[in-house]
């Protein structure tokens, strides 16, 4: 089968396959350098960046769940300035489509944020995560209410040029389509969905949270039917493109994704159950394709008989 | 052949061993993993997760290397969380992912008197050190452990100057151990090498020794891992910068002075 048949156009972005990894779960891309050739993914969506440096939430901030995890990060990242100079350099830009994942406190700062990765060769998107649980300021609160959404998306694209937009939804909320909308209405020009869903985790022996947060965020094959189900939502409710995002851990799985609407996906609790899973299911996909008589995304994509 | 190079493989189980352990007390074996053509440095570790696994458990788990020898690379198990206790059901021809060898080494000064300091199963990265150490004369262990002694490979460390194991089963005996381990460390704080693997309140202790001591002392840290590459930033530990650094990448060991443990846990025999 032609690696065409794989080929995803969104706005203002191709990716060579709709695989592409989650943020927060791939470091910067260069982590995973010796266990693929980064430039077969369809795309990297780093760690989420902040303007400066933020050293994330106190230990433990990780506890394994059935089928999942939980993770309370708090966006540790090494700031904007160190990612341009120290790691993006690195990265296959040129043969893969880097995307940043932005994280900010208000929605001035994002606009700033934005301004500055959009001024960047070797950028091929902004991911503007509005919806992490584990911060205290901005965070999910943002994704909790599309006023806010539509406010920060604004700001973004205002200040990202020609740069595309992706707005990651939040599963935290009563209703996905209207935050889907409000970050469409907002100039969105692709949605993610979704990030991790809140969650806990406790110790009966020393009746403490697992997590030194409390709350961490859920994600791994346990979230997969509540992605699939906000993935089909969502692109009923808006004509962008959707990348789906939630327990993906097979090429299977990715056509599961498309099958209900999505463009793309992004690998993410998958690449800790083994380094090389993205690259993996990239690889297999197109022969799981051919076994299942799908000439092409384009055809198959949102053609689940419901 | 595998070299040094970080990579993911799947490897077929050769044997399984056990060790031992004592009644009611978590078991532990040696788990040998074919193809045996593996590089690494002691101190490096692997990640492990078998694929029958299914999405049920999603980390892999990091396990010292123990050694690598013609069979295959050897990894020392104790069956006491979820994870280890399904590797302990392992059998010869089944198949498991391993990704590594990850992370940095012990540092091996072959002239200088050298202590090895291991608690329970923190002796596993100590079997590779004592085998492929230069001059084994000059160096020693001093094992503290709860399980029988005959669970433990001791036999691999006959080569050094000298091997003391403890068994410590009452806090009496902690306490007399942790006197033990002072004394001894004593004899190593001009000019000696200390390297220590264990429970974190373990290496807590040798950490407050070593810089009551002055003794130049490595610290392996047992923590808690996701990815073991460096990307999901569940391992962090604090460094002397006060900087968060990954103890996968830029560990698993550390300089005592370099490094911070946790505050809030037990320190050895003794309360928070």
């Amino acid at each position: 089968m032609s690696s065409l048949d794989t080929i995803v156009r969104l706005p203002g972005l191709t990716l060579k396959n709709p695989v592409l990894t989650a943020s927060g779960t791939f470091g910067y891309g260069l982590e995973f350098a010796r266990y693929g050739n980064l430039a077969d993914l369809g795309g990297i969506v780093v760690k989420g960046l902040s303007l400066k440096p933020r050293q994330g939430n106190p230990m433990p901030r990780i506890a394994e769940t059935p089928c999942g995890m939980l993770n309370a990060i708090g966006i540790q990242n090494i700031g904007v300035e160190a990612f341009l100079r120290d790691k993006l350099p690195f990265l296959p830009w040129r043969e893969t489509a880097v995307i940043a994942n932005l994280y900010a406190c208000d929605a001035h700062e994002f606009g700033e944020l934005a301004a500055v990765l959009a001024s960047v060769e070797g950028m091929a998107a902004l991911e503007v995560n509005v919806s992490c649980p584990n911060v205290k300021e901005g965070g999910v609160a943002f994704g909790q209410n599309p006023g806010q959404i539509r406010a920060v998306t604004e700001e973004v694209k205002r200040n990202a040029g020609s740069k595309p937009v992706i707005v990651k939804l939040s599963p935290n909320v009563t209703d996905i389509a209207d935050a889907a909308r409000a970050a469409v209405d907002g100039g969105a020009d692709m949605l993610s969905c979704i990030n991790t869903l809140m969650g806990m985790a406790v110790d009966i022996r020393t009746r403490k949270p697992r997590l030194a947060n409390v709350y961490g965020g859920l994600s791994g094959p346990a979230i997969k039917p509540v992605a699939l189900r906000c993935v089909h939502q969502v692109c009923r409710a808006v004509s962008v493109p959707v990348i789906g995002v939630g327990g993906i851990a097979s090429a299977e799985d990715i056509l599961d994704f498309i099958l209900v609407g999505a463009h793309a996906v992004q690998v993410g609790t998958a690449n800790f159950m083994r380094p090389d899973a993205a690259f993996r299911m990239a690889s297999e996909l197109p022969a799981l394709m051919e076994k299942l008589g799908i000439g092409g995304l384009d055809d198959f994509r949102g053609s689940l008989r419901a | 052949m595998l070299a040094s190079r970080n990579n993911c493989q799947d490897l077929r189980v050769v044997r399984m061993t056990p060790l031992g352990g004592g009644e009611g007390a978590p078991p532990l074996f040696e788990l040998v993993l074919s193809p045996p053509g593996w590089d690494f440095r002691p101190g490096q570790f692997v990640m492990i997760r078998p694929p029958e696994w299914g999405l049920d458990l999603v980390w892999g788990r990091p396990l010292s290397i123990a050694d690598v020898r013609e069979d295959g690379l050897r990894l020392l198990v104790q069956a006491i969380g979820r994870g280890t206790r399904r590797l302990s059901e392992l059998r010869p021809g089944q198949v498991v992912t391993v990704w590594g060898p990850l992370g940095n080494s012990f540092a091996v000064e072959p002239d200088k008197p050298t202590l090895l300091l291991a608690g329970g199963i923190g002796i596993a990265p100590f079997v590779g050190y004592a085998r492929r150490h230069p001059k084994p004369e000059n160096v020693t262990l001093l094992f503290g452990h709860r399980l029988p002694a005959e669970s433990y490979p001791l036999a691999d460390f006959g080569g050094l100057r000298k091997a003391e194991a403890v068994r410590e089963q009452n806090p009496e005996q902690l306490a007399r151990f942790i006197d033990h381990l002072g004394q001894t460390m004593r004899g190593y704080a001009h000019g000696g090498l200390v390297l220590a693997c264990g429970p974190e309140p373990f290496l807590r202790t040798v950490r407050k020794l070593a810089l009551t001591l002055k003794a130049r002392a490595q610290l392996s840290l047992e923590n808690r891992m996701a990815c073991g590459v460096g990307a999901c930033l569940g391992c962090v530990a604090r460094n002397g910068k006060d900087q968060l650094v990954q103890t996968c990448t830029h560990g698993p060991v550390f300089w005592a002075e370099d490094v911070f443990l946790s505050e809030d846990a037990a320190p050895l025999g003794g309360k928070p």
